[in-house]
């Protein structure tokens, strides 16, 4: 069963590393890379907690719509589980 | 003329001027460098000793480093397999002091064709292969390569056919890459130490093939 | 603002406040330049320092980053790579107590009067 995801819209102002260009965006979990703690708090020198971290596969038909330079051409992006939710088939 | 031993149109060994440094006005955050450095030092934090050292570590991080893994997963199927599964340990296990990089391994193919970036700073997997050229932090290289890769590509020279499926890497968290070039045509008899040769430092970006033999 | 999180609020574009000048995925630009140099012993000192100072708890390469954006778009385009960098890492230095602005302000005016020329200014007497 391949586990489709949808990077969360969010849109905080801090430190995050998810990328704008990818949020709202629906990919296929490629790996899961195991735990490693919040850059967003790690950034601000606080107790970071360790979240699961997993390699999203998106093709660029997804990330560009009709302007993909070559639609099955495909991006990975490591995106951190607080910003996942899983969703249908695009 | 106390400066003419410093000679502006002088390359380096690698055919690279020099950036300007002892031979041009202090600057303002060389100032704060040398201040920074100095307070560290004096706050038993570090020691000149443990600066220069870090240097000679850095110094000896290349992409000379990168080429021979790649030389030895091209003729090494047990290493190919281990680094595949986990680049980071087989690299170590060669002998590399990569410290606790998380490295990850991405294998070009007549079909697939793989290009790793990094959108939002300049994450490169620089305890393996040194520190990343300019055009790797570049703005134009961090804002295109995730859009239009094949047109980023054009500009390096790699022109793939449509057959070809590009993945575009882009390194947002705590792994890092390495693109394991396709082993060219014609090298079946040749040594890993001559292999290694072939392996450019853009090869194992992404931006750039194995040169041929 | 204890909250360092209260001062990041103001960092961001306010006609887009949602984009951070960073995060430049996507955008349109020119050609990839080719220039390359090889780095200067400074340079190379800041990239150590960046090392050391994480290594001894001081920050983290998150923290790194963090004042890094905070910079802004300006310092991106006027500031070569490793003047951003020793910038960050001073402000993370300072934030993490390992010496205080009085201090750097003191060092950094002892420094400055050692001569005109990195060369001088590095080499104390």
């Amino acid at each position: 069963m391949t586990q489709y995801v949808r990077v969360k819209p969010m849109m905080p102002p801090g430190h995050v590393r998810t990328p704008m260009y990818l949020r709202g965006k629906i990919g296929v979990i490629e790996r899961s890379l195991g735990a490693f703690p919040n850059p967003e708090d790690l950034a601000y020198g606080n107790t970071a907690q360790a979240l699961p971290l997993h390699r999203v596969r998106f093709t660029m038909a997804q990330v560009w719509g009709a302007d993909a330079e070559a639609p099955n051409d495909t991006l990975d992006a490591e995106i951190y589980e607080h910003w996942l939710e899983p969703a249908d088939a695009p | 003329m106390p400066h003419d031993h410093h000679d502006h149109d002088h390359l380096s060994p690698s055919g690279h001027p020099y950036r300007a440094d002892d031979d041009t006005s202090l600057s303002y955050w060389q100032t704060m460098e040398i201040a920074v450095r100095e307070l560290l030092v004096e706050k038993g934090v570090t020691t000149a000793a443990e600066i220069a050292a870090q240097i000679e570590t850095m110094d000896a991080r290349a992409p000379s480093n990168g080429a021979k893994v790649v030389a030895r997963a091209w003729t090494d199927p047990v290493f190919h397999a281990a680094l595949m599964e986990n680049a980071g340990d087989a690299t170590r296990n060669m002998g590399f002091d990569i410290g606790p990089l998380h490295l990850i391994a991405v294998e070009n193919t007549d079909d697939v064709h793989n290009m790793i970036v990094c959108t939002l700073c300049s994450c490169y997997p620089r305890n393996l292969l040194g520190l990343p050229p300019d055009w790797y932090k570049s703005r134009a290289y961090r804002s295109r390569t995730v859009r239009e890769p094949r047109s980023v590509l054009a500009e390096f020279g790699v022109t793939l056919p449509d057959t070809t499926k590009v993945r575009v890497h882009d390194s947002t968290a705590d792994m890092r890459y390495i693109v394991i070039p396709a082993r060219p045509q014609g090298t079946e008899n040749m040594s890993q130490t001559e292999l290694a040769d072939l392996v450019t430092r853009d090869s194992m970006i992404g931006t750039g093939v194995a040169k041929t033999p | 603002m204890d909250d360092p999180r209260a001062y990041h609020l103001s960092m961001f574009d306010p006609d887009n406040p949602t984009r951070r000048w960073h995060d430049m995925g996507g955008d349109a630009a020119g050609p990839v330049p080719t220039d390359q140099h090889d780095f200067s012993m400074w340079e190379k000192r800041v990239d150590a320092l960046m090392i050391i100072g994480a290594a001894n708890g001081y920050f983290t390469v998150d923290g790194l980053r963090r004042v890094l954006e905070d910079m802004g778009e300006d310092a991106f385009e006027k500031m070569t790579y490793y003047e951003r960098w020793i910038a960050s890492v001073n402000r993370n230095l300072i934030e993490g107590g390992a010496y205080t602005t009085a201090q750097l302000a003191a060092k950094m005016a002892e420094v400055s009067a050692r001569g005109d020329t990195y060369g001088d200014a590095a080499a104390p007497k």
